[in-house]
């Protein structure tokens, strides 16, 4: 039961705050629980089909298959979460929170929320296959009984949505007109980190080669397993020993996303929050 | 697309011969055999792990940074390093306190 509590809660952890910064950074925008949870059931779905068919996809692409479709998933998510974060930035933030009132941009809202929902698929996606493919080897091997393996996985999950919602609601302490500032950083972090993510995958099924060298080693501070460690790199894509390319793709993105939603926040946003004011 | 079909039939013959002195991990009955493979420091190398088991399993390393999902009866390759000499641990994430071993770069 405790195996099954531990592999639960890290995986929803990981995919929870994901989905808790993606609320908090569309809090105001119709429909928008709507759109997260076909975002969270669309992910329930893939991680069971990935989890079914996890044989034939890692046959792919001559035995690398999942690396590619892994960094593919996550690589789509990093493109969604910079453009929702470009598109906050050009909108300004005032324009979310009354999105209701503002009926052309409520297409445009919409459009972003589907990109925001795409991020939590991904996100429900990845870490959901593992535990499907987890609890189903349970159930094979039979050792465990149903019961306390479903004890496990359900009290894994409460811990999990609890960690997760304690970040939600403690993002929305934070005053509305910081709230959208400090969402925008955390996207940014949460893009480069699934960036820096796409390189291990990639630098695992040997297709990116360059600069493969670790360049710092913290896992005795702070191991990439611990529970603080694991949260940490869901969040800002935190790594014990980062290789050089990891490195470099993570302040990439994270410069570009940054230099793009100021290149578009600067234009219209001026004017707008001055209007307000 | 006969003549392609045989091309591609000998080159992928030549990749496998290529590849032929890989490293191996066996996973039967959630035991990982050999439990310690020693691999050269310093260099690219890919390691085939072999699921016998008719579970899932996902070879693991934090050391490494590598995690990739073996279907049950299946099997998968993963590419580590260049790396220093010194020992990394490696597991199966799905029974992670008992199904372990250590591979030690030279």
């Amino acid at each position: 039961m405790l195996a099954t509590l531990i592999i639960v809660f890290r995986e929803i952890i990981e995919a929870g705050l994901v989905v808790g910064i993606v609320m908090a950074a569309t809090r105001g925008v119709a429909k928008r629980g709507w759109c997260i949870s076909l975002g969270v059931l669309g992910g329930v779905i893939g991680a069971c089909l990935v989890a079914a068919f996890a044989s034939s996809i890692a046959n792919m692409m001559q035995g690398s298959g999942q690396e590619i479709f892994n960094a593919s998933i996550m690589g789509v998510a990093v493109l969604m979460l910079a453009w929702h974060n470009i598109w906050m930035a050009r909108e300004g933030r005032h324009i979310a929170l009354e999105m209701k009132s503002l009926g052309e941009d409520v297409t445009k809202g919409r459009r972003s929320l589907m990109a925001m929902a795409i991020v939590v698929g991904v996100a429900v996606l990845r870490e959901g296959s593992e535990i499907v493919l987890f609890l189903y080897g349970i159930m094979l091997s039979g050792g465990n009984s149903i019961l306390s393996m479903i004890t496990g996985g359900i009290i894994g999950l409460a811990l999990g949505a609890f960690v997760s919602a304690a970040m939600y609601l403690g993002l929305l302490r934070i005053p509305t007109r910081h709230l959208f500032a400090v969402t925008s950083v955390l996207i940014i972090l949460l893009a480069s980190g699934m960036a820096s993510q796409c390189v291990v995958f990639l630098q695992q099924a040997g297709i990116v080669t360059l600069f493969p060298h670790i360049i710092w080693d913290t896992s005795t501070i702070l191991s990439n397993d611990s529970i603080l460690g694991k949260a940490l790199h869901a969040l800002i894509g935190y790594s014990d020993r980062p290789t050089g390319m990891q490195m470099i793709v993570y302040f990439l993105t994270l410069a570009t996303i940054s230099a793009l939603s100021k290149l578009f926040g600067t234009h219209k946003a001026a004017p707008l929050v001055k209007a307000h004011s | 697309m006969k003549y392609l079909l045989l091309t591609t039939a000998f080159i992928l013959s030549i990749m496998a011969v290529a590849h032929a002195d890989d490293y191996v991990l066996t996973l039967k009955d959630h035991q990982f055999s050999p439990k310690e493979l020693t691999i050269p420091a310093n260099e690219k190398i890919k390691i085939t792990v072999k699921n016998l088991d008719s579970t899932a399993a996902e070879f693991e390393s934090s050391d490494l940074n590598r995690e990739k999902v073996v279907a049950a009866n299946g099997e998968i390759t993963v590419f580590i390093g260049p790396v220093d000499a010194g020992t990394y641990g490696y597991f199966d994430d799905f029974h992670r306190s008992t199904t372990t071993g250590t591979i030690i770069a030279k």
